[in-house]
């Protein structure tokens, strides 16, 4: 009896490949259920220009959120203390920072208490340097996807930059809390923090797409950034105030969009005035820099299959 | 008919050579800064055209087999119709939707569960989340994993991954679908998946292109074949003629092979080979046989010394290197005879029916048994050819168009009795 049932089901098989096989070698019963020319896609050379091509980018858009949290998740499931890492980051340098420039050589920071001042400055600084990185590696650690599927390759870096924003948001428990503490006042100014963060987003992603373009194309950029982000981090007020910087470099700060967007997001926590002039040129030389990134990635991008 | 791909004087360069593949340092960058006003351009030096003015015009509906050689240029062209890689001249029209199964798996992050990679592989392969939502409990029925679709795939044994991941690929309904070697991997079941999803994706009249180098299953899937030759396209047609011209260029020894300097062919002072081949029973040169027909191998040598009773010797192997057998020629009219002088064809017939398709190398000696055993001349593979089983014909394998194993196919007589079913029971319980 075992015999019997055995050869049954191995005379099945056959049969129904057959019936699959035969019938591929006829002509199909109908086409008219889909109608393909609605979905034209034309295929350029690369001698073709460069387009921006936003349409396309909004057809993919759902990509993004899953390339996102792809990013979110992987973090938080290879390490061991998963969210606590976004806390301790900011908290251990500013509490370093905090002992250096508080302690030692006892820094004025202005209106806010020096740990909020601090704190305020590396969330933001922290989420650009961390966006920029993780984007600019993004590219050569997704080759597997980037060879083998089309889709606008920009969401790669951009899911980094989102990610960031996400662990961002977990870390701002960390200015709540203190902000709490130090009694900072709630005051109208708090509205325009998220027009701060998104600044700062813009920005990371402006030059983490640039850095990323390029690090495909020129490989040892990528021992270069961690010095370049260094060094901008001390170019930057983010754990001094710009007034301790001298007369004759303040047009360094002016034009640092760094700068600007970080003074913004104090002034929200503190209640004061607004540099509008440089808030504003910090704006435009973000906008900028992210349509100039977005159209030299854009150049870059068909050859990554190639190169990377 | 509508068409679906139109691919017109496409070719892509690729710029082979130096450190890298493609990239470079900024170091060398600068170098070449400094140095390119005082060095000549080295143009189509260090370039290769993996595609060069490829034209083709495939119409909606149609199941288009492309075969060629390892770096003819196959993947470089899925790669331009996949949009992962643009030509470097000429463009391609595609109407509906592009998918592949090509990368059965593309996306999946290890660490994350089948659903979240479901999602996610849906997602890179161009599913809206929505219709990923409405397909959801197909994709997991399709792929049997209901109790592991929350456990991370890194758990999954291979077998699973691939179930899974082809199920999300499966349920992309493209409008275009390309298939690569896919038939060629997975166990019994998982082809017979592949199948399915292919008839099923046919008869919606959907476009098919299926690349492949294994004639076999090009040969009995594909009506209409596209050779790839060095980047070039070099026949479009039907496929029982792409498949002989492949095999031509593709077996270093083909199905004839002469040697038209005596002191270098095989041999020794008593007999050298002049020619081997395969020949059909028309007495044509054939590198593919029919299934069905006879055909001969000829062996034509000159006997230098007399006074040997020699016997041609030919042994078979497969592509796997496995030996089906060997044929000594035993005919009475030469056996135990001394040959004199002189220039000598023999032909061994090999009937219909007998061997299985796929290729065939045949490795020929001459050796005498008197008045001494000795070995005069061997060539190994001195020849090879290919046997093909269409699923038209009647062959041993009928109305079946699968994968069919063993080295010999005969076709046997089959005989089958009636009986009335309950006294067959009755027959069986005695």
């Amino acid at each position: 009896m075992n015999f019997e049932t055995g050869n049954r089901t191995s005379s099945e098989l056959p049969k129904a490949t057959t019936e699959a096989v035969r019938s591929l070698n006829t002509e199909p019963r109908g086409v008219a259920e889909i109608t393909p020319h609605d979905l034209r896609t034309l295929i350029k050379s690369e001698e073709s220009g460069v387009q921006l091509n936003l349409g396309e980018l909004w057809h993919y858009r759902e990509l993004l959120y899953f390339l996102t949290l792809r990013d979110i998740k992987v973090r938080y499931k290879q390490t061991v203390m998963g969210l606590a890492w976004v806390i301790i980051q900011p908290l251990t340098t500013m509490l370093i920072f905090t002992l250096v420039f508080n302690r030692f050589v006892r820094l004025d920071a202005g209106a806010l208490p020096y740990p909020l001042f601090a704190l305020s400055g590396l969330l933001l600084w922290l989420f650009f340097a961390n966006a920029v990185t993780n984007s600019t590696h993004s590219l050569v650690s997704n080759a597997n996807l980037i060879t083998k599927v089309y889709f606008p390759r920009m969401f790669i870096p951009a899911a980094s930059v989102g990610a960031g924003l996400v662990d961002l948001a977990v870390a701002f428990l960390l200015l709540i809390v203190l902000c709490f503490y130090y009694h900072a006042p709630l005051t109208l100014n708090l509205l325009l923090l998220p027009v701060f963060v998104f600044l700062m987003a813009l920005l990371a992603l402006g030059v983490g797409l640039l850095s990323a373009a390029v690090t495909v194309k020129y490989r040892d950029l990528r021992h270069a950034l961690p010095f370049i982000i260094q060094l901008w981090m001390f170019a930057s007020p983010v754990i001094y105030p710009t007034s301790i910087v001298p007369e004759r470099w303040h047009w360094l700060v002016t034009i640092n969009p760094i700068a600007g967007i970080i003074e913004g997001f104090r002034a929200c926590l503190t209640g004061g005035s607004f540099a509008w002039l440089q808030v504003s040129i910090a704006a435009a030389i973000t906008a900028t820099l992210l349509v100039c990134s977005a159209y030299i990635f854009r150049h870059f991008e068909h050859t990554f299959a190639d190169v990377v | 008919m509508n068409t679906a791909i139109r691919i017109a004087n496409v070719s892509k360069r690729y710029r082979i050579g130096g450190l890298h593949p493609g990239y470079m340092t900024f170091r060398e960058m600068l170098g070449g800064l400094v140095t390119a006003p005082f060095k000549k351009r080295s143009n189509g030096q260090q370039t290769l055209w993996a595609l060069s003015d490829i034209n083709l015009e495939i119409g909606q509906g149609e199941l288009v087999g492309i075969i060629g050689h390892n770096g003819a240029g196959k993947s470089t062209l899925l790669k331009i119709l996949s949009r992962v890689t643009r030509p470097t001249t000429g463009e391609v029209e595609l109407f509906g939707r592009i998918g592949s199964l090509l990368e059965v798996g593309t996306g999946f992050h290890p660490d994350l569960t089948g659903r979240e990679n479901i999602y996610l592989s849906g997602a890179i392969l161009g599913m809206r989340r929505a219709e990923i939502d409405r397909k959801f409990a197909e994709i997991v029925a399709f792929s049997e994993l209901e109790k592991f679709i929350e456990t991370s795939v890194k758990w999954y044994s291979s077998g699973m991954y691939v179930r899974l991941a082809f199920s999300v690929a499966a349920h992309l309904e493209p409008e275009i679908l390309m298939m690569d070697e896919v038939l060629a991997v997975g166990d019994a079941a998982f082809q017979q998946k592949c199948l399915d999803k292919m008839h099923e994706i046919r008869q919606q009249g959907r476009t098919i292109l299926f690349v492949s180098h294994d004639m076999a299953a090009i040969t009995r899937l594909c009506k209409r074949v596209v050779l790839l030759e060095r980047g070039k396209v070099t026949f479009d047609g039907e496929a029982s003629e792409v498949v002989k011209r492949y095999l031509s260029s593709s077996l270093k020894s083909g199905a004839s092979r002469e040697w038209a300097d005596q002191q270098a062919a095989p041999g020794d002072r008593v007999v050298r080979l002049r020619r081997v081949r395969v020949r059909t029973e028309e007495g044509e040169t054939a590198a593919v046989v029919d299934i069905q027909r006879p055909f001969g191998i000829e062996l034509a040598y000159d006997v230098l010394e007399e006074g040997h009773a020699l016997v041609p010797v030919i042994e078979f192997y497969n592509e796997e290197g496995t030996e089906l057998f060997s044929t000594h020629d035993t005919s009475p009219n030469w056996r135990r005879q001394p040959r004199p002088r002189g220039s000598y064809t023999s032909t061994v017939w090999i009937p219909g029916n007998l061997l299985a398709e796929g290729s065939l190398i045949g490795n020929v000696s001459i050796m005498s048994h008197f008045p001494a055993t000795a070995l005069h001349a061997h060539e190994p593979n001195a020849v090879a050819f290919q046997v093909v089983d269409s699923p038209a014909g009647d062959s041993a394998r009928g109305d079946y168009v699968g994968p069919m194993p063993g080295v010999i196919r005969p076709l046997l007589e089959w005989t089958t009795e009636t009986n009335d079913i309950a006294t067959g029971f009755e027959q069986e319980d005695r």
